[in-house]
């Protein structure tokens, strides 16, 4: 009984001390595990009543160190390390990778693989997106419209499923291409999915977008302009509603996304609500994408012919001696790989993500550093909630997409 | 007064007390499974037929969770917080008229508990006192989500009882009592008050939701950005108590509504009955009211986003206390007309 006595008086007791309590200034901690942050960051603010005065912003409460652990992994064992930057659009990130070490060892990919990609990526962009946006949403107070939009990520998930097996992350593809074509249960997903995402998404859409609440909630708030976001070096969704129509996908495109026929929204104002409908609008873009790549589905292999670095299929293994070879070296990390510097960047589910690859011919990379977008927008969040209230605050990070993984890495 | 008026009105008080934790505790239930219906999900179907028995699970486990009080909470209004919300939300039932008089036992039994002639008044009285409960509970978690939702929560309860006040002259004006048995006597058959004053509904029915702290003015709770505003800190069943008094207040301001604007227990075609089948009836049809308005509290908190705070003051007071004014005056004038002081 006394010493239990004891250790209650010893711990640690956190009053608020005197100036946060009664000044006109309170000091509160958002996060890091506010049910609003959707992840682990924390932000200091400072509040007079209702209104933020200042903001500070912490990061690396997830830090993995993602981009040492590439210097001493094998170039196809860091795929599943780029699941974990923006999980809400891995095989966005598990492509990039992949065009990456492609344009590294200068490798030839099939159409039909670059095909292939722009329908899994545009997938995983349509599920960034939906998230995103029934995430601004629920932190608006409407959590009906969080269920609508999942029901049809649950079918994008599906998808990935029929491709790879995994849901969330991915580890989709092989550097050279796929690990497998697509199943006739994938193409029969795809053609539902395709027939009834438009109408449904029109549902969502119609309860949030043109509604008085969540207009006035959202317009003129978290807003940030073209040059300040440019001087961050912003990318994304988060700069198109700036009205910059910057888009990697146009600007610098990549497997093969100049054949493709798609608009790119921008905003005006750069505010939540511009945010929102340029991601509402690049959703239905991705769609076009999706349904012109799947109707103009090349013919041909499913995988680049590199095999130095793609696996052999493992009845070849056994029985001839290249492929067991081909192989040993894979699995063990002891391919050529060209002494080089590359930079590649993809349209990411929310900014440019981009690989700034340098090899020194070594089994694994000399250094790997990720472009993560959400490390930029999270830079700028202080910037863009003073002055605004704490409600907005929350959409505002909400509207940004600010994932913790890859704000960390 | 005698014994047996005693019995009739502690048996009285002791069936609306069950009734009203019974319609709370089966709203959560009904919140939920409409919640499930509106976003194509399930809902609760786990515990009993149809998940029926989902409050009784959800009351025991809230019985059994560990009753937390942090270290540096005011101990004794820590623990009063939810109490005082339950009590005045519960309290309220007393004044209610649930039907006209009942023959039984060869006596007239009425069946409300107390016709105070001050009935409204008495109604504001005790709603007023409810947020006591929250600010008390809010600023004794001391912790600073709580104090948020707490100071949110009276500065809200405050602005709306204004405009449900004027909205209420125009009531008082129309009926020209404060009793509400009388109130609803006025609007006998299908003559009731919605009629004549739609706006006065509408500010009135946007001021309850305010009242009851439901969507789209839940910002004393708002999960998103206060966590859980007020009950932040508070665990067991004294959360369960909050949650509950909630489901009660809102109870409570469907009757009243019901009372106000949809003529209590009367409902058309009611000439035709008499005696207690007359009195069963409007029991049933009061009832059917209430369901109803408790279907539109949670339609409405299922559709639509919240409020932020500054639009919340901005429409308490620039729009719906101008417009109840400006409906009070109109309202008395058309009355002085009729009634020929012109």
């Amino acid at each position: 009984m006394e010493s239990k006595k004891e250790i209650k008086t010893k711990a640690p007791v956190f009053f608020d001390s005197k100036e946060t309590i009664d000044g006109d200034i309170a000091t509160i901690n958002f996060g890091p595990t506010h049910p609003a942050t959707h992840g682990i960051f924390q932000n200091i603010l400072k509040v007079d009543g209702e209104k933020i005065i200042s903001s500070e912003q912490t990061v690396g409460y997830i830090h993995r160190a993602f981009e040492k652990l590439a210097e001493r992994r094998p170039y196809n064992q860091i795929t599943p390390i780029t699941d974990r930057l923006n999980y809400c659009s891995s095989p966005i990130n598990n492509m990039g990778w992949h065009m990456t070490v492609e344009k590294l060892i200068q490798a030839e990919i099939p159409k039909r693989v670059q095909y292939m990609r722009i329908i899994i990526m545009e997938l995983a962009r349509i599920a960034d997106h939906l998230i995103c946006n029934s995430v601004v949403g629920v932190d608006s107070g409407a959590l009906t419209s969080f269920f609508y939009p999942f029901n049809q990520r649950e079918k994008i998930y599906e998808l990935y499923e029929e491709v790879c097996g995994a849901r969330l992350t991915t580890n989709i593809g092989r550097i050279g291409g796929f690990e497998r074509d697509f199943s006739p249960e994938f193409h029969r997903k795809l053609k539902e999915f395709l027939r009834t995402f438009p109408k449904e998404f029109n549902e969502f859409d119609s309860m949030l977008l043109r509604n008085r609440i969540f207009m006035d909630r959202t317009k003129g708030t978290g807003a940030i302009s073209a040059e300040r976001a440019l001087a961050y070096s912003f990318s994304g969704p988060n700069l198109r509603a700036t009205g910059v129509d910057y888009d990697v996908r146009a600007m610098n495109p990549y497997s093969s996304y100049e054949d493709f026929d798609f608009t790119i929204p921008v905003g005006v104002n750069g505010d939540t609500y511009d945010r929102f409908c340029v991601r509402q609008e690049e959703i239905r873009q991705s769609i076009r994408i999706i349904e012109q790549a799947y109707s103009n589905l090349p013919e041909g292999s499913y995988k680049a012919d590199i095999p130095e670095f793609y696996l052999p299929p493992k009845e070849d293994v056994y029985n001839q001696m290249e492929a067991l070879i081909y192989h040993f070296k894979i699995v063990m990390g002891e391919t050529e790989i060209p002494v080089g510097e590359v930079f590649h960047s993809v349209e990411g589910g929310n900014g440019e993500l981009g690989f700034y690859l340098i090899s020194d011919g070594g089994r694994a990379p000399y250094r790997l550093q990720f472009r993560r977008p959400c490390f930029i927008y999270y830079q700028a969040y202080p910037e863009m909630i003073t002055g605004q209230t704490l409600s907005d605050a929350v959409l505002t990070l909400s509207s940004m997409n600010v994932i913790a993984g890859e704000l960390d890495a | 007064m005698d014994t047996g008026m005693l019995i009739e009105k502690f048996i009285l008080v002791v069936i609306i007390f069950l009734i009203s934790l019974g319609i709370a505790a089966y709203s959560t239930y009904f919140e939920r499974k409409l919640a499930a219906w509106i976003q194509d999900r399930v809902g609760p179907d786990r515990a009993g037929k149809f998940g029926l028995l989902q409050p009784i699970a959800d009351g025991v486990k809230m019985f059994f969770k560990e009753d937390f009080i942090p270290k540096n909470s005011d101990r004794w209004l820590f623990i009063m917080g939810p109490g005082i919300s339950m009590f005045t939300a519960l309290i309220t039932s007393a004044i209610i008229p649930w039907g006209p008089n009942i023959q039984a036992f060869g006596r007239t039994i009425e069946l409300q508990v107390a016709d105070f002639n001050i009935g409204i008044l008495f109604i504001f009285g005790v709603v007023s006192l409810g947020v006591y409960g929250i600010m008390i509970g809010g600023w004794a978690s001391n912790n600073k989500y709580s104090l948020f939702g707490a100071i949110r929560a009276s500065s809200q309860m405050i602005s709306y009882e204004l405009a449900m006040g004027i909205t209420l002259i125009t009531i008082i004006l129309m009926s020209g009592s404060l009793s509400l048995s009388e109130i609803v006597d006025k609007q006998h058959g299908m003559n009731w008050n919605i009629f004549y004053q739609p706006i006065a509904f509408i500010i009135f029915f946007v001021c309850s939701l305010a009242e009851t702290n439901r969507a789209p003015f839940d910002l004393p709770e708002c999960e998103s950005e206060l966590i859980g505003g007020y009950h932040t800190e508070y665990s067991s069943m004294k959360l369960g108590l909050f949650l509950f008094s909630e489901y009660v207040s809102m109870f409570i301001s469907a009757a009243v509504i019901s009372i106000l604007f949809f003529g209590g227990y009367n409902f058309p075609g009611m000439d035709n009955f008499s005696g207690n089948t007359l009195a069963l009836l409007c029991v049933l049809a009061f009832f059917a009211k209430i369901f109803m308005f408790i279907f539109i509290f949670m339609w409405i908190r299922w559709t639509i986003p919240r409020f932020r705070f500054d639009q919340l003051m901005h429409l308490g007071w620039k729009t719906l206390i101008p417009l109840s004014i400006i409906n009070m005056l109109v309202t008395g004038i058309v009355i002085a007309f009729y009634q020929g002081w012109f």
